[in-house]
Order: C-alpha cells, then structure tokens, then sequence
C-alpha cells in the first residue's frame, strides 16, 4: 500500500524535515505520496514534485490550511488516510500537533518519533528521555508515525518529477482561528539542520552574554541553541531548547558552553558527531559525552576560541 | 467553568533510569515515583485560573495502578478539588487514556481540559491531542500562555520557529509546556486538608473503555553508550584536534 508523508512547509517553502520523513517512508515501502496542504502554496507543491523518492503530490490550496490548523486539516488527511497503510509525518511542532489527532480520529494508535524502520509495522523510538529505546510492533490498519528527523537522512530535494493532483478543501472547523504567530528571526542556520550548534547553558548568566556566542557561532557559521535553563531565565527565545523536551540535534559537531549536561538536554543532542564541552566544573556530566572537553571559565575561553578561529580565515 | 486536569505518575526525572536484564521493560520497583512534571504545570495553571476566579472546580483524574492515589494526593494539595482514579494495571497508552478522558469528560462535562505536552517516560506526546480529536474539540498544545475570554480561549503555542497564538472556542483541550508557569510547593497545611479531599476509584470497564494496548512493546534496550574523549589544556589545543583531529571545522 502506498505511504501518505505530511510535508511540512510555511506556504511558501518546504521545510527541509519532510526530506527526512520521505526518507523514513522509502524504508517501508516506494509508493509514496506527499501531501501539501496549505493556501498559496503551489510553490511548494512544485518542490515536493521534485523530491526523490515521492510518486505522487497532493496540494490541498485553500484559506482554511494556510495556519495548518490542526482542527482543519486532520479531517482532511482522515479522508486520504484509508486508501493508505502509513501516515508520516516529521516529529516537528507542527507534526507533532497534527498526527496524534488524526491516528485518533481513524482509532489507531501514533507512534512518535521513530528512529529506525524494523520492517513494515515495527519501528524503534526512544522513550524516557533517549534512556532506553523500545522496539514497537503495531497492529493497527493504518501506521500513524512521526519521524525524528535526524535519524533518517534526508531524500534528495532533486531528481523526482511527480504529478501533482489537486484536491477539494473541506469546509473550516470555525472551533480555531490563528491571531498572531511571533518567529525568531536570524541569519543563522536553521537549529535542526545545522551543522554546527554552538549552545548556552544557565552558565552564560545574561542574555547579552548570548553575544559571545553568536560571535562564536558566525565565524563557524553555526546555530545558536540553549539549554533549557538558559531558556527559561529569558537569555534566549523558547525555540533555542535542545533536549528532551526542546528541538532534537544531530550536528558533526556540538559545542556545549556553560551547560552541566543533564539527561534531559542530552537527549536533544547526544548523537552529535563531535561534541564539545566549555564549563569550569571539572565534574560536570557534559564531560561524560563530549569528546573534547574544556574546563575552562567560558568567559575567557570562548572570545579566546572565536579569536582563534578567525584568526585562520 | 469546571477545569478537568489528567496527572500521570511517572518515574522522577532525576532517576537514572535501568533497562531490565530481560529486556522486558524498565526498572520501576524501589524508584522513586512522581507527578509528570508537565502535569503539574496543568495543575498549577488550572489553580491560578481558580484563584483568578475563572475556574469553578478543578477535577484531576490519573489513570494508572493504585498507587497513582498519591499522585492525585499532591495534585490535590496543590490546589485541586477532587480526584477521579482510574485504576489499571495495563500499561496506559495514549489512545486509551484519550479514550478514558473522554468518558470521564462526558461525565462531568468541564469547559476545560489541561494536560501535560509530554508524559517523561513514554515521551509520546499524543494525548491532548487525541482527547480533542475524540471530543470534537480544538486543542491549544505546548501552551506558554492560557488566557481564558468569553466562550472562548487564547493560547500561545511554543513551535519550532517561535511563538503562535490561536484563539480556541470553549470547550477546549490545552496542553502545558515549560514556561506556562512555575508550579507551587504544596504547603503542609494544604497537604493535610489535601487528605481530606475526595478521590473516587473506578475502572477502565466501567467507563466502557478498553485499554488495551494497541502496541505491543517487543523489547526495550539501551542505547550505545558514548565514551567520554579526552581534555584538551587550552583553546588552543581544541582547536588543533577540531582541525587536525576529528576535521570538523
Ligand atoms: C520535564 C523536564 C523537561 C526538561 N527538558 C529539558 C530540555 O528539553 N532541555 C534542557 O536543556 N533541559 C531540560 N530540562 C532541564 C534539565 O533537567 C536541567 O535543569 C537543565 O538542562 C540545566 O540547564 P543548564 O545545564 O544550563 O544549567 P545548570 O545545570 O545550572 O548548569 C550550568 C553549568 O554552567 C557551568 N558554568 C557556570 N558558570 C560558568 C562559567 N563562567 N564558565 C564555564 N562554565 C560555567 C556550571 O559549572 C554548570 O555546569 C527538563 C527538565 C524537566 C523536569
Ligand atoms: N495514565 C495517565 N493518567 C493521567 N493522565 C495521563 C496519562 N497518560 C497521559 N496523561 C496525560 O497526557 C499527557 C501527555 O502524555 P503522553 O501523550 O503520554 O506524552 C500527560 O502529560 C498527562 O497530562
């Protein structure tokens, strides 16, 4: 049976994290479809057309999809689901708010956040904060399943040429309207798909010693993350969180600056391929993970590392 | 408008969780149990909506084993008026505690549900959701604010580039995320009275409800470990193994 994949995209691009989701799905089979449902967003579906991999586009343009809100799209991705045996999406905000409706709207079970596909219906995931990994065997019709995005690599964006086929838009809920949406703005890259992430802990004492950081970061043309910590005193934004709870990272390379390492911020960031650690507890369990560890107070060593860095450019 | 409240205990997040030797599941005799902390975010945020007088009564509901009793028993010293237990010893998963939610909510018809975003343990991160889905009703999920209005409700949502605000008709079901509060110590005067708060017990079948599992759990093991690498004297010297060593920059 074919594989529906929910892109994930803003009307007016596709969000690299459904390449991962196509990914995930070419494990469990090749008819895999793509569905764009959004207003305006012709554009992407002209992307998702172009994804290797993907059989078939199906854009769903109208002003009822344009917040993605979940109220009105489940019932239509719940209409599709039946002619499919998978339903996936990115375990990003955005699938994560949408799936779980609509697995229980078709009364089968979601599985979040796979990590690999075993075969068809049986996948791993990590539960307890990545502690401990659980293989799970559905029984249910229809797989309804996130994809944590870096455990899959990403289909090519090129090389595909799908036809695109339109669909009728289901009237609006009228339970929900979107007010207002407030996007942290950066000329970084995007925290997920970095391949440097330069992060701050409750050790960085200000937001405006953020500053170091960022300086840090542009030289290696890195993202900016934060521990939760840092996050909640109000240093930075809420979608800096790496961890358990916050956004997932997998970067060739991680540096960790002021963070003591506790499980739940490992588990955002402990696949890394290098990873980093700054702080001046010798003691500190980040230096149980990192590869090259810094006991260091980070307000020297951290202008110290970004002038050693530029040195060399 | 009466706020119902769902309370999952969960392993604390401070234990260092063990896999069994069998691979079968997850070390729970002799750990310390809590309240989800997510959950008492819900808790917190349904008190204060109470103390501001926009809440009449506060229901909170655990499904779980008996002892979830002690759960519903801090929640309850938190500020909550009363605790249903639905007693199991099945695993919970989300699909079936939705599905409890939802019989209990025709039962005592709250204009607000406040959950937890994420149990820490099964991290699954689907019950709101699926308890709206089951209800007709829209969610507001990872909720940093909750501003109650007339017939309906604002939420602001952490999402991954930001915040998004969306305005929900009542009833409604919310789920709480880190920075919607900072939830209270229960006061030992409040922990007594707590004790005399009503908790009823009933069970999954009496609601109609099957709570059976939909996935079976084939094994549970744990993941590769990594080794910790080395200190390096100075920056200089990380930056000579970035370049030379591990070639990363
Ligand atoms: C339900 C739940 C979910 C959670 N989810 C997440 C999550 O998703 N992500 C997350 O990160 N956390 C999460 N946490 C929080 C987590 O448990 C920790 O509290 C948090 O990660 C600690 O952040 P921190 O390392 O910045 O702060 P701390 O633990 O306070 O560490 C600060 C570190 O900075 C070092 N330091 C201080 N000054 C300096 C200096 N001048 N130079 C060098 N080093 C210095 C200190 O030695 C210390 O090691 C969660 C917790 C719960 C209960
Ligand atoms: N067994 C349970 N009893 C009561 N509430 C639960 C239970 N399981 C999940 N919940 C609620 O649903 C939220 C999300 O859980 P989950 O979908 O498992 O991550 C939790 O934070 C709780 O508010």
């Amino acid at each position: 049976m074919a594989i529906l994949v929910i892109a994930d995209h803003d009307n007016a691009a596709l969000k690299p994290a459904t390449l991962n989701a196509v990914a995930a799905a070419q494990k469990i089979g090749s008819d895999i479809h793509l569905l764009v449902a959004g207003q305006g967003a012709q554009g992407v579906a002209e992307a998702a057309a172009k994804v290797a991999g993907v059989s078939k586009v199906l854009l769903a343009d109208d002003a009822a999809y344009k917040h993605h809100l979940p109220e009105n799209v489940a019932p239509l991705v719940v209409g599709l689901a039946k002619g499919y045996g998978h339903v996936l999406a990115a375990a990003t905000s955005e699938g994560k708010n949408l799936l779980p409706r609509v697995a229980a709207l078709l009364d089968v079970a979601q599985i979040s956040d796979i990590l690999s596909v075993e075969s068809a219906d049986t996948f791993t995931r990590p539960i307890y904060a990545g502690n401990v990994i659980a293989t799970v065997q559905s029984a249910d019709p229809i797989k309804v399943v996130t994809v944590r995005t870096t455990a899959f690599e990403a289909a090519p964006a090129e090389g595909g040429s799908a036809p695109v086929e339109t669909l009728a838009a289901s009237a609006p809920s009228g339970k929900s309207t979107f007010v207002s949406q407030e996007l942290t703005k950066s000329e970084r890259p995007e925290l997920t798909q970095a391949k440097i992430v330069v992060s701050g802990g409750r050790g960085m004492q200000s937001g405006e010693n953020f500053k170091l950081l960022e300086a840090l970061a542009d030289t290696l043309g890195a993202a900016v993350g934060a521990s939760r910590a840092a996050v909640d005193a109000g240093f930075v934004p809420n979608d800096y969180q790496v961890g358990q709870t916050g956004k997932i990272v997998a970067p060739e390379l991680y540096i960790a600056v002021g963070i003591s390492g506790a499980i739940q911020h490992l588990a955002g960031m402990k696949d890394s391929k290098v990873i980093v650690a700054i702080n001046k507890d010798e003691e500190a369990p980040i230096f149980q993970v990192a590869d090259y560890g810094l006991v260091a107070d980070l307000f020297k060593a951290v202008p110290e590392l970004t002038a050693e860095l530029d040195k060399g450019r | 408008m009466k706020v119902l409240v769902p309370v999952k205990r969960v392993v604390d997040y401070n234990v260092k969780i063990r896999v069994k030797a069998d691979g079968t599941g997850v070390e729970t005799a002799n750990v310390k149990m809590s309240m989800n902390p997510f959950d008492e975010i819900a808790v917190e945020e349904a008190v204060r909506l109470k103390e501001a007088g926009k809440a009449s009564e506060i229901i909170v509901v655990s499904v779980g084993p008996a002892a979830s009793q002690e759960t519903l028993r801090t929640a309850l010293a938190m500020g909550a008026d009363r605790g249903v237990l639905v007693q199991t010893e099945a695993e919970t998963q989300p699909l079936a505690v939705a599905k409890v939610l939802k019989a209990l909510v025709d039962k005592e018809g709250p204009t607000l549900v406040i959950l937890g975003k994420q149990a820490i343990d099964d991290d699954c991160n689907q019950t709101g959701q699926m308890l709206a889905a089951l209800l007709g009703w829209p969610q507001g999920t990872f909720a940093s604010k909750v501003v109650p209005g007339e017939g309906t409700v604002t939420v602001t949502r952490e999402i991954d580039g930001g915040l998004e605000t969306v305005e929900l008709k009542l009833p409604a079901v919310v789920t709480a995320d880190l920075r919607l509060n900072e939830p209270r110590y229960a006061s030992l005067p409040n922990i007594m009275k707590a004790k005399k708060k009503p908790i009823d017990t009933v069970a999954p079948d009496a609601l109609g409800v099957d709570v059976a599992p939909r996935l079976t759990t084939l094994k549970v093991a744990e993941p590769p470990k990594r080794k910790a690498g080395v200190k390096v004297a100075d920056v200089a010297a990380l930056v000579d193994k970035l370049k030379n060593e591990a070639r990363v920059i």
